[in-house]
């Protein structure tokens, strides 16, 4: 039961509420991040880690902090979330800490993170919540991989730094780029998931008209029609 | 001194914009550039927030964070000064102007969590006016002058492009686009475009 329950979760976070491509959450680290797929894997991970921290730390807190004033409360939990991880960056590994470097502090800010605070933590136990930063924040770390590796692969012909191939579009590295491709991807998402919703019902469909002794087949052809 | 007032104005409008170049304030630029009114009260609503918060922040920073060696709470210390600007100048114009308060107070709280506001008084800590407006001579200090400058210009960049945003989408209403481009993903290739023109400042 619990693991089903949990599996949920995670689904719903990796998936069904995509941060990046179905609510289109924090765009603007995912734009100017997503130039190379080792910078947007590493915007990804600093970003769940941070949403991991404040998702347990407020929903230990959820009894603790009046209603009134949570957006504040919530705020300086990420804000000191963010300030600690901006310190480990920096001394730990320098090179990220110079790539991010003003979205780095802008994680704050980010609507997904206070997103999540406010839409679960604040209201579900440590572990729930827990489980829905790590795949909330996984979710996001996969789209803006994804979309880093398409941009550095069409820009530079490099894949996560090595050289594949010898040309280079500059179009996809600059801003405009960012843009296109991002818009591409969620269509792309949109499709996908829609499709595979699709498919799903009109499985279910079938099996629900499926008779349960020997009886002729059920007319198909109207269930599929209707999922087209 | 001329130069550099051009050169940050240029820059901060134009060539570096923050939404189409720099990437900042992308959730308001796809949320409320329906249309072209809400996207005007959306531009001047953040322009006049970037320059009260650079007001308070840069001087909060350079003459009491500095001296007391206490820059590693900047993040905390600014988003607070910017959460209680914001909730400040809410309850001014609703007592003031109820009529204003009505076109762009309802923007207000979202303002808050725009990166714009945030992202302009992060950027503007640096010692060298150089190191955020490329073509500027070298050796040129940040004052809060500049500072001011370069809030103002990047605000009224942030309301052209969201203006120019507005007036696209409200064309784009009535065209027909393919289902899964609805939305959002069109809304992104149509700042594509826009972005390439405005690539072209950069170049010049």
């Amino acid at each position: 039961m619990n693991a089903k329950k949990y599996g949920k979760i995670a689904y719903d976070g990796l998936i069904t509420n995509n941060a990046t491509f179905k609510l289109v959450l924090g765009t603007c680290a995912t734009l100017a991040m997503s130039t190379s797929a080792i910078n947007s894997f590493g915007m990804g991970l600093s970003v769940t880690v941070v949403l991991l921290l404040s998702n347990v730390l407020i929903s230990l807190l959820r009894k603790v902090i009046p209603n009134t004033v949570r957006i504040p409360a919530f705020v300086v939990i990420i804000a000191t979330m963010v300030t600690l991880l901006r310190m480990v960056l920096d001394k730990f590994i320098p090179d990220l800490y110079d790539a991010m470097g003003v979205f780095l502090p802008l994680i704050v800010v980010n609507c997904v993170i206070l997103g999540r605070a406010e839409a679960f933590a604040s209201k579900h136990p440590v572990l729930d919540s827990a489980i829905d930063g790590i795949a909330t924040g996984l979710g996001l770390t996969f789209a803006l991989t994804f979309i880093g590796i398409i941009r550095e692969f069409l820009g530079s012909g490099s894949f996560f730094g090595i050289q594949v191939m010898d040309f280079k579009i500059g179009f996809f590295t600059n801003s405009a780029g960012a843009f296109f491709v991002y818009g591409i991807c969620i269509a792309l998402f949109v499709f996908v998931t829609n499709k595979m919703e699709q498919a799903r019902r009109v499985k279910k469909m079938r099996t629900l008209r499926m008779p349960a002794g020997d009886g002729p087949l059920p007319p198909v052809s109207e269930t599929t029609k209707e999922g087209n | 001194m001329a130069t550099t007032i051009l050169l940050i104005v240029i820059s901060a409008v134009f060539s570096q914009n923050f939404i189409l170049v720099k990437f900042l304030g992308i959730c308001p630029f796809l949320g409320v550039s329906k249309k072209t009114n809400s996207a005007l009260s959306m531009g001047v609503a953040v322009t006049l927030v970037m320059l009260l918060a650079t007001l308070v922040t840069y001087p909060l920073y350079m003459y009491i964070m500095v001296p007391l060696h206490i820059e590693y709470l900047e993040i905390i210390f600014f988003i607070f000064v910017i959460a209680a600007l914001v909730q400040m100048l809410e309850k001014i114009i609703e007592k003031i102007s109820p009529a204003l308060y009505r076109s762009m107070g309802i923007y207000l709280p979202l303002i808050t969590t725009n990166c714009a506001i945030l992202g302009v008084a992060e950027l503007l800590l640096v010692n060298d006016v150089s190191e955020i407006v490329s073509g500027v001579a070298a050796g040129i200090s940040m004052n809060l002058g500049f500072a001011l400058l370069y809030a103002l210009c990047s605000g009224l960049g942030f309301t052209l492009a969201m203006l120019l945003m507005g007036g696209v989408r409200e064309k784009m209403e009535k065209l027909p686009v393919a289902k899964c481009m609805k939305g959002f993903p069109i809304t992104m290739v149509a700042a594509c475009f826009m972005a390439m023109a405005f690539y072209v400042f950069a170049l010049l």
